[in-house]
């Protein structure tokens, strides 16, 4: 028998002690940024393989960026999806009027008006563009920062500022964090706080769909650090497994809360290249061009519809604001990253890409930007006759207690009766 | 001062802490003494959690602490709860120390087999040759209109597994001292802090200013390190009248009902649920005939039915009246209607009225 090893850590020889590596980002408060190091890829340069292909032949794309708005507005190259003008003019208009419903909540967050609040500033095309994408009856997954989906599907601002509020009207009865909506009818998966729920989730809808010899595919969007996650693993083996109808999107927006790309591994290779390992097609976007969102959601969604597989989608974009109204983010990353950040805005550059086409004027974008504003303005004061938080007009206590279960079982009957006398000690003079 | 007992210094043990130099803290600077006098006495002990590094935690307990330490001690992780708690078990079986912050109590589930599968078993399962002195610490609790994904308090999810202490504090203090016991302890501690309670001991009244700790008692913090043992109770109040178990944010507000209620109640705190000082509750309980739990968390199967069954396997021909129970409701914790939810004062209040007028 050999004898026992040493095994207190020796050194061996000329070799180095091992290291630790912890990532870290370029850029910190104060620094100047400078992008210079960052590969964009000119516009129309990607190829685009048939719907059809193998996953593995996506591989180059998975290290690439798909775009087609180039330096001068145009859109060119295979990827261009040759949508309409009035298409392109109702896709902004989507866009435009998400950011001023955010940047009119944000401030009612401000004012009091609400708990909790998030942005998707900067992000808007990741949604919006996908949206209009895919078809209409799709099902999608989303997680907190897909507000523009709803939007482009029409569901009511009102009904978006009711659960903000969580007042008396909101839907969801006042039980959860702002901006956590379920929308059934519009195809919306109900949001989660927990990360990344909802991306074997999707797989599954998807499966359902495939086993009942539906048309329909699912869809679902996590954030770069999210990905770090188990559900996002599970979700890829299960799409790869059964070939599921789905489209994977990973908006990598450069930051989680205070972390950077880096901890989810961006350091080692894109987010987009993980499908090749599973045996998934992938897609790298850039995620500011409208165009290119468009496209390659377009190229997943007809790919899934044919019963070719799933994709996953790098949606490379930036987080423009804070990561919610809870967080600051002067006290980790350099002011500079957001007016340097190299691949624009996606309102801004889908507006110089129409003007640039002829279909469009800076008045009529003017005139754009006053409306949806006017647009939120009106909602938002709709919704406030049905209270903001913490005013009372909130929903009958009883509220609370049902949907626990279908039916409510003795125990929460009994405490139900609990809180409503509690209610007319502390607060004799609400009303029901 | 009240909460020394049972204070022990490393060195000059034992020592009447009642003479160290204090300072005034609140609970999120006390913890982040706690973990700064750590890394520094034991070169194993390390901090890793998601924005724990640079950024000093979401509610800025690790401020400062990677700038002091250095990458190597202290550091950000990938957003993955099941990763961040398996790679402290295989930290832990290298034979550091690491002391994981997850972000809130409510995403620790995706952790939740390396916890109980792993880190709870490992001594048991290899005979004492690997171990997993972890400390797990997680912000828990609500009364910050966090909804139900930043609110939940799932202590009994992990006192009803075999091989896992569990630990809430309920002043800045004890926040430290019971720190410090938990990282030096060789078994894996879950340390839920009740973030309500972070900047200032709340009382209940949401609707009244909130009080900073800089005028309790339980925020004067003596310098440098000391620990409170795992395992005792502090009894915050004597009283005759009846017995109330708590801890964490339950704590101030059974006191302040009790206060404006002239109740002669003794209040002890648990600080440790598992495993329990069930001696000092007994005691208790047989001095004072009658006995109230509370905690927030939801009611059934909740860690007060722990609660209730000790005392009455153990206390029950001292009993006057029923154990009484109060406790959150029994639903996903809400966003408009937090306060209805809440364990406050009103539902304490006519519990102590039951167990007053009966007996
Ligand atoms: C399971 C779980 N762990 C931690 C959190 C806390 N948390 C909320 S958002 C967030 C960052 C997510 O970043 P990313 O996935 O990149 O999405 P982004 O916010 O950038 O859109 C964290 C850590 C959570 N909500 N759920």
């Amino acid at each position: 028998m050999a004898a026992k090893a040493d095994r207190s850590g020796k050194p061996r020889g000329n070799l180095p002690p091992l290291e630790l590596y912890v990532p870290e980002p370029k850029f910190r408060p104060g620094d100047a940024v400078d992008y210079s190091d960052l590969v964009i890829p000119p516009a129309g340069l990607q190829p685009r393989p048939d719907e059809g292909c193998a996953p593995a032949e996506t591989h180059p794309l998975c290290l690439d960026l798909v775009r087609v708005l180039d330096d001068d507005n145009r859109a060119v190259g295979p990827w261009d999806p040759k949508l309409d003008a009035e298409t392109l003019r109702r896709m902004l208009r989507v866009m435009a009027l998400t950011r001023a419903f955010d940047d009119r909540m944000y401030r009612a967050q401000r004012q009091g008006k609400t708990s909790f609040y998030m942005k998707c500033t900067g992000e808007e095309a990741v949604s919006v563009s996908a949206a209009f994408a895919l078809a209409s009856d799709d099902m999608v997954f989303p997680s907190y920062r897909q507000q523009g989906i709803l939007i482009a599907r029409g569901y009511p601002l009102v009904e978006m500022v009711n659960q903000i509020y969580s007042n008396r009207a909101d839907r969801m009865k006042g039980r959860q964090l702002p901006v956590m909506y379920s929308a059934r009818d519009f195809g919306f998966f109900t949001i989660s706080g927990n990360l990344a729920t909802q991306y074997p989730q999707a797989v599954g809808w998807a499966m359902a769909s495939a086993i009942k010899g539906d048309t329909r595919i699912a869809a679902s969007w996590i954030g770069e650090g999210s990905s770090a996650e188990g559900d996002f693993h599970a979700a890829l083996t299960f799409a790869a497994v059964y070939n599921a109808p789905v489209v994977l999107n990973v908006v990598n927006n450069q930051w989680a809360i205070s972390s950077f790309s880096g901890f989810a591994g961006a350091e080692r290779t894109t987010f987009a290249a993980r499908a090749i390992g599973y045996g998934v097609a992938g897609l790298r976007v850039d995620g500011n061009d409208a165009l290119a969102v468009y496209a390659a959601v377009r190229w997943a969604a007809d790919r899934a519809r044919a019963n070719k597989g799933p994709t996953l989608i790098e949606h490379f974009t930036y987080r423009a604001e804070g990561h919610s109204t809870s967080d600051d983010p002067a006290a980790y990353r350099s002011a500079q990253e957001r007016d340097e950040w190299p691949l624009g805005d996606p309102i801004m550059r889908l507006k110089r890409h129409l003007i640039a086409i002829g279909e469009w004027s800076v008045e009529r974008h003017e005139a754009m930007d006053r409306e949806v504003a006017e647009q939120v303005k009106a909602a938002s004061k709709e919704a406030e006759k049905s209270g903001i938080l913490g005013h009372g007009l909130h929903h009958p206590f009883k509220t609370m207690f049902e949907d626990v279960f279908e039916e409510l079982p003795w125990h929460l009957e009994e405490q139900a009766e609990q809180a409503i006398r509690e209610r007319r000690i502390k607060w004799p003079d609400w009303k029901e | 001062m009240a909460g020394l007992e049972g204070v022990m210094t490393q060195e000059e043990a034992p020592v009447s802490l009642a003479e160290a130099p204090t300072r005034r803290l609140n609970m999120i600077e006390a913890i982040n003494d706690a973990l700064d006098i750590m890394l520094e006495r034991d070169a194993n002990t390390v901090i890793m959690g998601e924005d724990v590094g640079f950024f000093g935690g979401v509610f800025r307990a690790t401020a400062g602490l990677q700038k002091r330490y250095g990458k190597n001690r202290v550091f950000d992780t990938p957003i993955s709860e099941c990763g961040i708690i398996g790679a402290a078990v295989g930290m832990a079986a290298y034979g550091l120390r690491p002391v994981p912050e997850i972000q809130f109590a409510d995403y620790i589930y995706p952790g939740l087999d390396q916890l109980v599968s792993e880190a709870a078993r490992l001594r048991y399962r290899s005979a004492g040759e690997f171990i997993a002195p972890i400390t797990v610490r997680a912000p828990f609790g609500g009364g910050i209109f966090g909804g139900q994904t930043h609110s939940q308090s799932p202590e009994a999810l992990f006192t009803h597994v075999a091989g896992l202490k569990t630990v809430v504090p309920s002043t800045p203090h004890d926040a430290k001292g019971l720190l410090i016991a938990a990282i030096e302890d060789n078994d894996p501690v879950i340390f839920f802090e009740p973030k309500r309670i972070y900047n200032g001991p709340f009382d209940g009244y949401y609707d009244r200013p909130a009080t900073p700790w800089s005028r309790h008692d339980g925020s004067v913090v003596p310098e440098g390190y000391y620990s409170i043992p795992l395992g005792k109770a502090r009894i915050v109040r004597e009283g005759a009248a009846m017995t109330v178990l708590a801890y964490g944010t339950m704590i101030h507000v059974a006191e302040a009902v009790l206060r404006e209620k002239g109740v002669d109640a003794e209040i002890i705190d648990l600080r440790t649920l598992v495993p329990i000082d069930v001696e000092t509750v007994e005691k208790s309980v047989e001095k004072t005939g009658k006995c109230l739990v509370i905690h927030e968390a939801t009611r059934t199967s909740g860690y007060g039915a722990e609660l209730v069954a000790l005392v009455q396997e153990r206390c029950f021909y001292h009993l006057e009246a029923p154990v009484e129970r109060v406790t959150g409701f029994d639903t996903p914790y809400p966003h408009s209607l937090e306060w209805a939810y809440f364990p406050g004062p009103v539902r304490i209040g006519e519990a102590v009225d039951r167990l007053l007028a009966a007996g």
